[in-house]
């Protein structure tokens, strides 16, 4: 299991570096430099050609390419090319609000799916059911940013229940970790259901039941057990979603998260920063992945065997 | 008095294309410590009829609309769910047909079984664990103590059949109802399995129902055998007559089906004609009528009931208008049934099991149980 | 259950009726059958009949200002809005920030919207199939180059990934094409084709085992007869789901990317064009932002709901 474990976080880098080599370079494909003659910013020709100096542009791209992932190794991303900060400082400043935000929205997803899965699944055709399916097609249909824009004209522009946008008190958090959460919500719920429903069909279920133990023993013992499987394997891709979700969710309310920068940073053509938020999904999501991995051949003895 | 009567049963189910009859009608009752086998193609309903015995049929689409099931002078299908579970896996257990998906893959082969010790039996978890590798040893599996807390991929299909039976075992049923219990596995190992299946049940006196589409596995198992056909019982009787002196040609188109291994036939395996009967709108007569090749006008026409037929053991009885000596019917009384089914080294061979079987029964009757042992604690 | 266990099971409960169907009629008539799906061919239908018709049936030019500096309520009711002041009934659902008629570009958007649905998608199954039955077909370093390729690209989250593309692509030519489309069917092509890739080669390496395909290459029948006439068309199934559900996703795509402001460019009138350039205005004037939107969540439940009735038609065991 260890020498398992060691040998996923070692292929965690060559991954990494191909991302890193694929986002390189799209952004060095870009015609031009980020300081070219601006319009609304108009720069002397000196200043440029400083600044392409200062940061390198100027050289062959493999120099550049060489340099960026020498910095890398040390954990250095660079600096902003449009405000007076390292990429470092960036995120260790507003990953912490988008952790927060994610974390809250997965575990409140999870704390809805789990029970409404389960039950949605135990009562087939019930009202429960009904409309845990209901959450579970809406949630995955409709994009986030869709049922924000219905979510903030309702509660906020109508109801003045919560502030527009912004970031800070409990108000300002509801609607953005609801938002996020809809959509992990709505995939945990159908995965729960679907993974309950089929392994209430499964013979062994029906030698429990041959054996005499109750439908709550049978539930909590031999069906759950087995659903919880495919449940917890879905819970990488959902973190990946969560992370997707969450710059759409941080753009539209301004919250001042690493997502809401990385969006920013495309628009303004801020290369080290775009690569550098990049990179950092890249890790969370393949970290994730790493997790769900090692979770899964914990709880299924199938797997933990022929490891 | 009996120890289980089943009188008239109906299991049908509620499906979109219409009412499936999947168990019409079947009567038949089981003494204490006695072994009987059913006997028919899939879809003849041999495995609905061993689930409605222990009310496993799922409900809906399934649903058991008449009869009576009279175990131990109780009739399961009025009681309570809770007195149902009581009986589940307690007097009545269950060894189902695929060893690979009847366990459950997440759990240990001790928790699997000690479950039910520790449910029934009231054990406490190391009393029933030892009880478990008393279990595991007794059906054959090598170093039990070892593979106490091994997971059902690990062991091979024979192996998990043989946990299914220490699992059957376990609270000592008085009756197991075993579905076929070896179809899934090699025939070598079909053998063992058989083999410690029947072994067993004599040493703890427990009575078993053997459900199979294989007459040639039965002959060695039980003393008596039914054999049903589209949801009925079709013909009844001893083992040994049934296979000296079978009456229907249904049953005569399964003892030509039965394949040899070690011989070359001359004639060729036969096959029945043609499919099992739609349950939903089954034949208005004899439902066997529409594959039958001795079939007459009368067939079509009326039902035959089960009865017993003549130049035969009193206690053999058979559907058939060919076999009752009934206005129009009869034909069959007097036919030599040998030249219609052929091959006879199949017959010899079967007969010399059932004689074996026989034999046995006859030794192992109820009251020279081994000292010290009473009914309820088995070894 | 085990196959064996099933079809024992489907004997004794005798529940297969005995009409014989075959795979894909019986397909249909389960399609048919569900009213959700239906309603969303309806739905997909029209959206479909308005993007071809939308030069005949837009009032207005989509792109032409009319209330010159000042947006317009719609002339229909809005039933939460009190601040709906100047009603004009030539723009039936008013005019949005810079004065263009809100209905006229809602009808060019859904042309956007189905092209973007279906041409990439198109180009996803071409290659993802041809690409998937030769690796699952012939193994070999063709195999191992495409297993390479996937596993990096599921290291990048799509959506993220095509944010890169198109911010960096986006001001080079390429992008410029068609207002971007070209860009558009590139990016959610190159993300996507991988998927389908894996899935046509999963389904090609289980059924390549199956008797029939041993005993068509028994009897010697060429590679490409044993492809086009005996894998494809039973690998078909989960293709035909995954491409259901590709369009309505491909669809998010453009709406997501162009809400953020880097997909298709003004003045190409998309639904999330329209919500990005809209939503400055949403305190005051929501709209013109609340109509595509509801575009967008009515398209995107439509698709969903038909991909759900082929999934379920095709295979009613394969839910989730």
């Amino acid at each position: 299991m260890l020498t398992y474990v060691v040998r996923r976080v070692l292929l965690l880098f060559p991954t990494l570096f191909v991302v890193a080599v694929i986002v390189f370079a799209l952004a060095h494909a870009a015609p031009g430099s980020p300081f070219d003659p601006n319009p609304d910013r108009p720069l002397p020709p000196q200043t440029v050609e400083r600044l392409n100096r200062y940061y390198g542009v100027d050289r062959p791209l493999y120099e550049q390419f060489a340099m960026y992932m020498g910095n890398l190794v040390r954990l250095d991303l660079g600096r902003s090319l449009v405000q007076d900060r390292t990429v470092a400082q960036i995120i260790g400043q507003q990953f912490p609000v988008s952790a927060q935000l994610g974390l809250q929205a997965l575990f409140l997803a999870l704390a809805i799916a789990l029970p409404l899965g389960v039950i949605s699944a135990l009562r087939q055709n019930s009202a429960i059911d009904h409309g845990g399916i209901l959450l579970a097609t809406l949630g995955t249909t409709v994009p986030s940013f869709v049922v924000a824009i219905f979510a903030i004209y309702l509660f906020g522009l109508n109801l003045g229940l919560v502030p527009l946008v912004g970031w800070g008190t409990p108000k300002h958090m509801i609607l953005p970790t609801a938002i996020l959460a809809l959509g992990a919500t709505a995939f945990l719920t159908r995965i729960t259901r679907a993974s309950m429903l089929e392994a209430i069909r499964q013979d062994y279920v029906r030698t429990a039941r041959s054996k005499g133990l109750s439908e709550q023993t049978i539930v909590v013992w031999h069906v759950l057990r087995n659903a919880m499987i495919p449940v917890a394997t879905i819970i990488g891709p959902a973190t990946a979603a969560l992370v997707t979700g969450s710059f759409i969710i941080e753009w539209f309310f301004a919250i001042p998260g690493i997502g809401r920068e990385f969006v920013l940073s495309i628009n303004r053509r801020d290369y080290p920063l775009i690569m550098g938020v990049y990179l950092l999904y890249a890790l969370i999501i393949a970290v994730a992945n790493l997790v769900v991995d090692i979770v899964y051949g914990l709880i299924d003895p199938r797997i933990r065997v022929s490891k | 008095m009996s120890l289980l009567e089943v009188k008239d049963l109906k299991t049908q189910f509620f499906t979109r294309d219409g009412v499936v009859r999947a168990v019409d009608g079947v009567s038949f009752q089981l003494d204490a410590g006695e072994t009987l086998g059913i006997v028919g193609e899939s879809g003849c309903g041999k495995s609905v009829t061993a689930l409605s015995l222990m009310r496993l049929i799922p409900q809906p689409p399934g649903k058991i609309t008449e009869g009576s099931i009279m175990f131990d002078g109780q009739d399961v299908l009025k009681m309570d769910d809770d007195d149902v579970r009581g009986i589940r896996g307690n007097n009545i257990a269950m060894i189902f047909q695929d060893p690979m998906t009847s366990l459950n893959p997440v759990l240990t082969i001790s928790r699997q079984i000690s479950e039910a010790l520790e449910l029934h039996l009231k054990m406490d978890r190391s009393e029933a664990r030892r009880r478990t590798v008393e279990l595991l040893e007794l059906v054959g599996i090598p170093s039990a103590k070892k593979r106490l807390d091994d997971y059902p991929h690990q062991f091979s299909g024979g192996m998990r059949q043989r946990v299914m039976i220490a699992m059957a075992l376990s609270c000592n049923p008085k009756l197991i109802l075993a579905d076929e219990p070896t179809t899934a596995l090699d025939v070598t190992i079909q053998a063992q399995v058989l083999q410690i299946l029947k072994d067993l049940a004599r040493e703890f006196r427990t009575a078993f129902i053997l459900i199979t589409h294989d007459l040639g596995i039965v002959a060695g198992m039980t003393q008596r055998v039914h054999v049903m056909y589209a949801g009925r019982i079709v013909e009844k009787a001893d083992t040994g007559e049934l296979y000296a002196n079978p009456k229907m040609p249904y049953t005569w188109g399964l003892l030509r089906s039965i394949p040899r291994l070690d011989e070359v036939r001359k004639e060729k395996l036969v096959p029945i004609e043609g499919l099992p009967p739609d349950l939903i709108s089954p034949p208005p007569g004899c439902k066997f009528e529409p594959r039958c090749q001795y079939r007459k006008e009368i067939c079509h026409e009326r039902e035959p009931d089960l009865i017993p037929v003549p130049n035969a053991k009193p206690d053999h009885e058979a559907r058939c208008w060919g076999t009752q000596r009934v206005p129009g019917g009869g034909w069959l009384v007097d036919l030599d049934w040998q030249s219609e089914i052929g091959d006879m080294a199949v017959l010899e061979q079967i007969k010399a099991e059932v004689a074996q079987v026989a034999a046995e029964a006859e030794r192992a009757t109820p009251g020279d149980l081994p000292p010290g042992v009473s009914q309820k604690e088995g070894i | 259950m085990s196959l064996a266990a099933a079809q024992e099971r489907a004997a004794e409960l005798n529940v297969i009726s005995r009409k014989q169907r075959s795979l894909w009629q019986d397909a249909r008539y389960r399609f048919v059958r569900n009213r959700a799906a239906m309603f969303g061919l309806v739905v997909i239908a029209l959206a479909g009949l308005l993007a071809i018709f939308a030069p005949v049936l837009a009032p207005y030019d989509p792109t032409a200002t009319f209330t010159a500096g000042g947006r317009q309520a719609p002339t229909l009711a809005d039933p939460f809005w009190a601040g709906t002041k100047y009603v004009d009934p030539r723009y039936a659902l008013g005019t949005d920030q810079i004065g263009r008629d809100i209905l006229s570009r809602l009808i060019w958007s859904s042309r956007v919207s189905m092209v973007v649905g279906f041409v990439p998608v198109a180009i996803v199954f071409l290659i993802g199939v041809s690409v998937g039955m030769l690796a699952g077909y012939h193994g070999g370093w063709i195999d191992q180059i495409l297993m390479r390729i996937t596993d990096v690209v599921y290291a990048f989250p799509d959506l993220l990934f095509l944010i890169i593309i198109f911010a960096t692509l986006r001001t080079h030519p390429i992008g410029d094409l068609m207002g971007g489309l070209v860009l558009m069917f590139a990016g959610i092509a190159i993300v996507n084709w991988v998927g389908m890739a894996r899935l046509v080669r999963g389904q090609v390496l289980s059924l390549k085992e199956k008797e029939y395909v041993e005993a068509a290459r028994a009897i010697g029948a060429p590679a490409t007869r044993i492809m086009s006439r005996h894998l494809l068309p039973n690998a078909l199934g989960p293709v035909v789901v995954a491409v259901a559900f590709g369009i309505p996703s491909a669809m998010l795509a453009e709406g997501t990317l162009s809400f953020i402001g880097v997909g298709i460019r003004p003045p190409t009138a998309t639904w999330g064009v329209m919500i990005n350039e809209g939503y400055q205005v949403f305190s005051t004037s929501p709209w013109p932002v609340l109509m595509p939107a509801a575009c967008i969540a009515v398209v995107m439940l439509a698709f969903t709901f038909v991909g759900d009735g082929i999934r379920d038609a095709i295979d009613p065991r394969m839910k989730i």
